[in-house]
């Protein structure tokens, strides 16, 4: 499997926030997408999640699934955790494995791994910002997709939850994975670094 | 299938819990209706002859109160992010989530409507006329709302925008509805002809609006 963008442009507000951009990711690897405040990293995210729409350029997939879009094959873990306050930990939960469909695994199991099973029946809204955060991971883990996208995935965690999302990172990646994340802090994870418009 | 059924049964829930849209509905419903025999005065007769127009007008806009929030709060927390990634069709999940807005907030409007119809003096035949038009009208009001509601994450303007957008809409559907309860009650106008235009109603918006919402949404996610 393998992912590639070539000739990107992103134009957000009449503006161009990067042009020309070029990347390849294959299976096993890691990217760490870095740069300036503003340079586009969640721009580019959001390109290959299919949530913007390229100015100029194009990101194909090679050797996903050929009867699902990229967008179907990527999860996205941006600044906002699509978290319902109303809603309990586990039925945040299960409504997404249920919503996203597609090869699932155990919610319980994926909530024991992000160090949440004692807190499964409260509701989201009394989850501090670390908590939620580790909730939002645990989407990841419940419903597989190959390609990750991930938006500042390490803000809020503690040192301990930095490495226990380090370790979930290798696991994906040894299983084939893919992992495209957009950050200031270290990974934790060997990555390769792509640089977006000039040095910080 | 499943994640249609998830999404209805997540709504709904929320509607339901604290904070949620579904009781605010009826009680403004409420309000409007009991405030009416204060301002009209303790006429009766023009009381049951106001009775369905009254009715109809509380459930509209009791039924717009909570819709410009159906995909306001979902884009807010970046659910709707992850919607349209799902392999869900969009059209699909904005009809299910205008469907759990209805059955969450509409129909509790409907199984409110015997016991306002008491305070404005109607009798059985009259209330179950009034009661049956909302059931086949409110649809309608939900789906197309729910272009408003769209439209309103787009512009990132809620509130009186989606009532500006909206209400222009909701007009026909207005008319038909209260032009078939009076059918209903005083004649001489047969009831079938209103009651099937609304119904008519009702199904062109189940079909145009998630596509219109969808679509509207497709452009405002960035």
């Amino acid at each position: 499997m393998r992912l590639c963008g070539s000739g990107l442009t992103c134009v957000r507000g009449g503006r161009e926030v990067f042009t020309g951009l070029d990347f390849d990711a294959a299976a096993g690897e890691a990217i760490a997408v870095v740069g300036r405040n503003g340079s586009g990293k969640t721009s580019l995210l959001r390109l290959i999640a299919g949530l913007l729409i390229p100015a100029g350029g194009t990101i194909a997939l090679a050797g996903g699934d050929a009867e699902l879009t990229l967008p179907e094959q990527c999860h996205y873990l941006g600044h906002r955790d699509a978290l319902k306050p109303a809603l309990s930990v586990a039925e945040n939960l299960s409504f997404w494995a249920d919503f996203l469909g597609g090869e699932r695994f155990d919610a319980a199991e994926s909530l024991a791994a992000v160090g949440l099973d004692h807190a499964s029946d409260l509701p989201a809204a009394f989850l501090s910002a670390g908590q939620r955060r580790r909730l939002s991971l645990a989407r990841l883990l419940t419903v597989h997709r190959p390609v990750w996208l991930l938006d500042e995935p390490t803000t809020a965690l503690d040192v301990a939850g930095q490495d226990m999302f380090g370790g979930l990172m290798r696991d994906h990646l040894a299983r084939g994975g893919l992992i495209i994340a957009a950050t200031h802090a270290p990974l934790g994870i060997e990555s390769r670094e792509l640089r977006i418009g000039g040095t910080a | 299938m499943t994640a249609l059924a998830a999404l209805i049964r997540r709504d709904i829930r929320i509607a339901l819990r604290v904070g949620g849209g579904a009781l605010i509905g009826v009680l403004f419903f409420l309000t409007v209706v009991v405030l009416m025999p204060f301002a009209v005065g303790p006429d009766l007769a023009l009381l049951s002859r106001l009775g369905p127009a009254i009715l109809w007008l509380g459930a509209l806009l009791a039924s717009l109160l909570t819709l410009d929030r159906l995909f306001m709060a979902d884009h807010e927390d970046g659910s709707l992010d992850l919607i349209a990634m799902s392999r869900t069709p969009l059209e699909l999940a904005c009809a299910a989530k205008a469907l759990a807005h209805w059955l969450a907030a509409g129909l509790p409007l409907i199984i409110a409507t015997p016991v306002l119809g008491l305070l404005l003096n109607l009798d059985m035949v009259a209330t179950g006329a009034v009661a049956l038009t909302l059931l086949a009208g409110t649809p309608a009001l939900t789906f197309t709302g729910m272009i408003g509601a769209a439209l309103a994450v787009t512009l990132h303007r809620g509130g009186l925008l989606m009532a500006v957008l909206v209400l222009p809409l909701s007009i026909p559907v207005l008319i038909f509805g209260v032009a078939a309860s009076q059918a209903a009650i005083v004649g001489p106008m047969s009831f079938g002809a209103p009651f099937s235009i609304l119904c008519a109603l009702s199904l062109v918006s189940l079909v145009v609006g998630p596509f219109a919402a969808a679509a509207s949404l497709k452009h405002g996610l960035d």
